[in-house]
């Protein structure tokens, strides 16, 4: 958090809704709310760590804020250079400029390479599409990248399959890297790798993150990995942030019983048996919410007005956030007691 | 451990795979025990045999062009008579070890979207298996069976779901139903593979604690294998750590937490982050694991391992198991006391067999 005057990314309102179609006229009978109206700012040079589970929404949320898809409301910021760039308004070609500065790392290293290219063509690829330099710049740039993410330069001749799964994520982060982004949404870059492939990968982040300065929205739903890579931690239930706050807040002094649950059920290698907050049934349908907060139906300390009244995103302690009726009163078990 | 015979011994067991580009020993010397009402976990990254070892132990093995190559899997079903069934030595398709499949010993999968057939209800297919299992039983019967076994593992109105098709089930509904599957017919052993990798945390912890739950009803022994250590620590009795096709430690499970002597268990610690405790940096272990084909000869860790200690690690044959202390064993020279640079770790110095 180092330019505390204006964040980098500025997310207001954001909502994602996908219809939900029906029938041979393909009405519309509903709303997937995979992003339901978040409000998040992240910082300069920090890493905003995303935590939640399968289906809350988060790799939407990523998704919709680099624009690979459209909104359904509300609006994003890129504050860069003195400039305020609204980035739902940009036309096709502003657009393309100013993506250049924000870029992905996927899950998946084994789809997310076009396998018909070599590596060389993989990662010069967002330098062609935003027509930066020519053929040999390009390619310089590509084997220097190739050197900072721990291949070696006749990799580039090569194709993706003869890679490693922990090989492949390296060249996705050596593409993202190719032109010279400042904010990049990692959506679980270690998901698919082996342990000990992972701790490379997280370490690599890490390093070209103070290499060059760096901003990062890391989704995963490893608290572990979240833990050693974020500044600060969103916690995300069906379609909405329902906790914010600095890294060790969050962890040692959770404030939504969603945090508190997800914290409590993580395995931890020790060998006493603890009391496990165990939540009962599975997360709401993003299609069909509950009345009042979304988590009442799985909470252990609901009340009655979390069945009737939505709860809002409010700053209850400097810099911690949560969306809980109950948050005064309860006190919430974090991992480090 | 006490006196009494294991539930299940594997001595020296080894599955190789004969294939076009060459043999594959994706399970080359294993050997561990489970006794009756005990876990064990299994745990390794991806291509240390540790599913084929399962496999082999159900005798699964697809042949050709697997074969067990060689080695014991002896099953007791009573831990004092010394009567064991070697399994490796069945017929992989005849009558013995169909009945001791889903019987004796049954097995969940990781995947819970692929492990019931799309077009027969779940209750329809667990009453199958108890039908092959319990003949003695009636349609009414097992269909009561069925029933209970749903509402054992926490399926809410399972007097209604058992008629629910596999799609109308989340996924850890599913795994809730396949671990219903796999226990109705109340085996000695069950075999986990990987059985909440797919499943998010708040679902993983609800079917660690239905697994646990069971095991103290049913006094059932549990091989559990996963890739996850945490897991693994709070599930285990003990712990035997697998990478390319062999045991490379195997202990109590607080025995190898607090002092891993392998080299690769030891990496494999060090790179995991953790939930709590001190941040410490991630040591990643170097290189990643050789493809099946350029599998180092001698000690298969070599081309990894930060200890390698030239003329020693690599020679030929493989690297003998050391008891570093009782009941805590090593696959690696730095355990062997009449090799230079060996025994690295002066506490422990109880003598080995």
């Amino acid at each position: 958090m180092s330019n505390q005057q204006q964040p980098l990314i500025e997310i207001n309102n954001l909502k994602q809704f996908f219809p939900v179609q029906q029938g041979f006229l393909r009405k519309v009978v509903g709303y997937v709310k995979a992003v339901n109206d978040v409000n998040l700012n992240i910082w300069s040079n920090e890493t905003l760590g995303m935590v939640g589970e399968s289906g809350c929404g988060k790799s939407t949320l990523g998704r919709t804020i680099l624009r690979l898809i459209e909104p359904t409301d509300g609006k994003v910021y890129f504050n860069y250079d003195d400039e305020r760039y609204d980035i739902f308004a940009m036309h096709r070609k502003q657009m393309r400029a100013i993506r250049a500065n924000m870029q992905m790392v996927f899950q998946d290293p084994f789809s997310s390479l076009n396998e018909r290219m070599t590596v060389l063509d993989n990662i010069i690829e967002p330098l062609v599409v935003n027509q930066i330099g020519n053929r040999r710049e390009r390619e310089s740039r590509a084997e220097s990248l190739l050197l900072q993410v721990g291949l070696r330069k006749e990799h580039l001749r090569r194709y993706p399959h003869s890679f490693s799964g922990g090989q492949r994520q390296r060249i996705g982060v050596a593409r993202a890297l190719s032109v010279s982004p400042k904010f990049i949404v990692a959506d679980e870059p270690v998901f698919a790798l082996d342990v000990s492939i992972q701790a490379q990968i997280l370490n690599l982040l890490t390093q070209l993150q103070d290499d060059y300065d760096l901003t990062f929205l890391f989704i995963s739903h490893d608290l572990g990995v979240i833990r050693y890579v974020a500044d600060r931690i969103a916690v995300m239930y069906v379609g909405k942030v329902v906790e914010l706050a600095s890294r060790d807040k969050v962890l040692e002094n959770p404030l939504h019983p969603y945090t508190e649950a997800l914290l409590s059920a993580v395995p931890r290698v020790t060998r006493d048996r603890r009391s496990r907050i165990v939540l009962k049934g599975s997360p709401p349908d993003p299609s069909d919410l509950p009345d009042g907060c979304v988590f009442h139906t799985r909470c252990q300390y609901a009340e009655d007005v979390c069945r009737t009244k939505v709860p809002e995103l409010r700053e209850l302690e400097t810099g911690h956030e949560v969306s809980c009726h109950l948050a005064e009163s309860l006190s919430l078990r974090g991992v480090l007691d | 451990m006490s006196n009494h015979l294991p539930l299940l011994e594997i001595k020296n067991l080894k599955t190789y795979f004969e294939l076009d580009s060459g043999t594959v020993r994706a399970v080359d010397g294993v050997s561990f025990s489970i006794s009756h009402g005990e876990t064990l976990g299994v745990i390794g990254e991806s291509g240390c045999g540790k599913s084929v070892t399962a496999h082999s132990i159900l005798r699964l093995i697809p042949s050709p062009p697997g074969r067990i190559v060689d080695g014991e899997i002896l099953f007791r079903r009573d831990k004092q008579k010394d009567d064991a069934l070697d399994l490796a030595k069945l017929h992989p398709k005849k009558e013995q070890i169909r009945h001791i499949r889903g019987n004796d010993i049954s097995m969940i999968f990781q995947e819970p979207m692929t492990s019931f057939g799309p077009l027969h209800t779940i209750g329809n297919q667990i009453m199958e298996a108890i039908e092959m299992h319990q003949t003695e039983l009636s349609k009414e019967q097992r269909r009561k069976r069925t029933v209970e076994l749903l509402e054992m593992v926490g399926i809410p109105n399972a007097e209604q779901r058992v008629n629910a098709y596999p799609h109308e089930f989340s996924g850890g509904m599913r795994q809730r139903a396949m671990i219903a599957m796999a226990l109705s017919c109340s085996p000695y052993l069950l075999i986990a593979d990987e059985p909440t990798t797919s499943l998010d945390v708040t679902i993983e912890a609800q079917i660690l604690e239905l697994l646990q739950d069971l095991q103290d009803q049913q006094s059932m022994s549990i091989m559990l294998i996963t890739h996850n250590l945490a897991v693994v620590s709070e599930m285990s009795d003990y712990i035997s750590v697998m990478y390319l096709g062999k045991v490379a430690e195997f202990a109590e499970t607080d025995r190898i937490l607090d002092n891993p002597l392998h080299p690769y268990t030891k990496g494999l610690w060090r790179s995991i982050p953790q939930i709590e405790g001190e941040i410490t940096p991630l040591v990643p272990i170097k290189g990643s694991v050789p493809g099946p084909h350029d599998i180092p000869t001698g000690c298969v860790f070599a081309s990894r391992c930060e200890q390698f200690m030239e003329g020693i690690c690599d020679r030929p044959q493989a690297v003998p198991n050391y008891e570093v202390e009782p009941g805590h064993f090593v696959a690696c020279y730095l355990y062997d006391e009449d090799v230079e640079g060996g025994r690295v770790d002066e506490q422990s110095t109880t003598a080995s067999d």
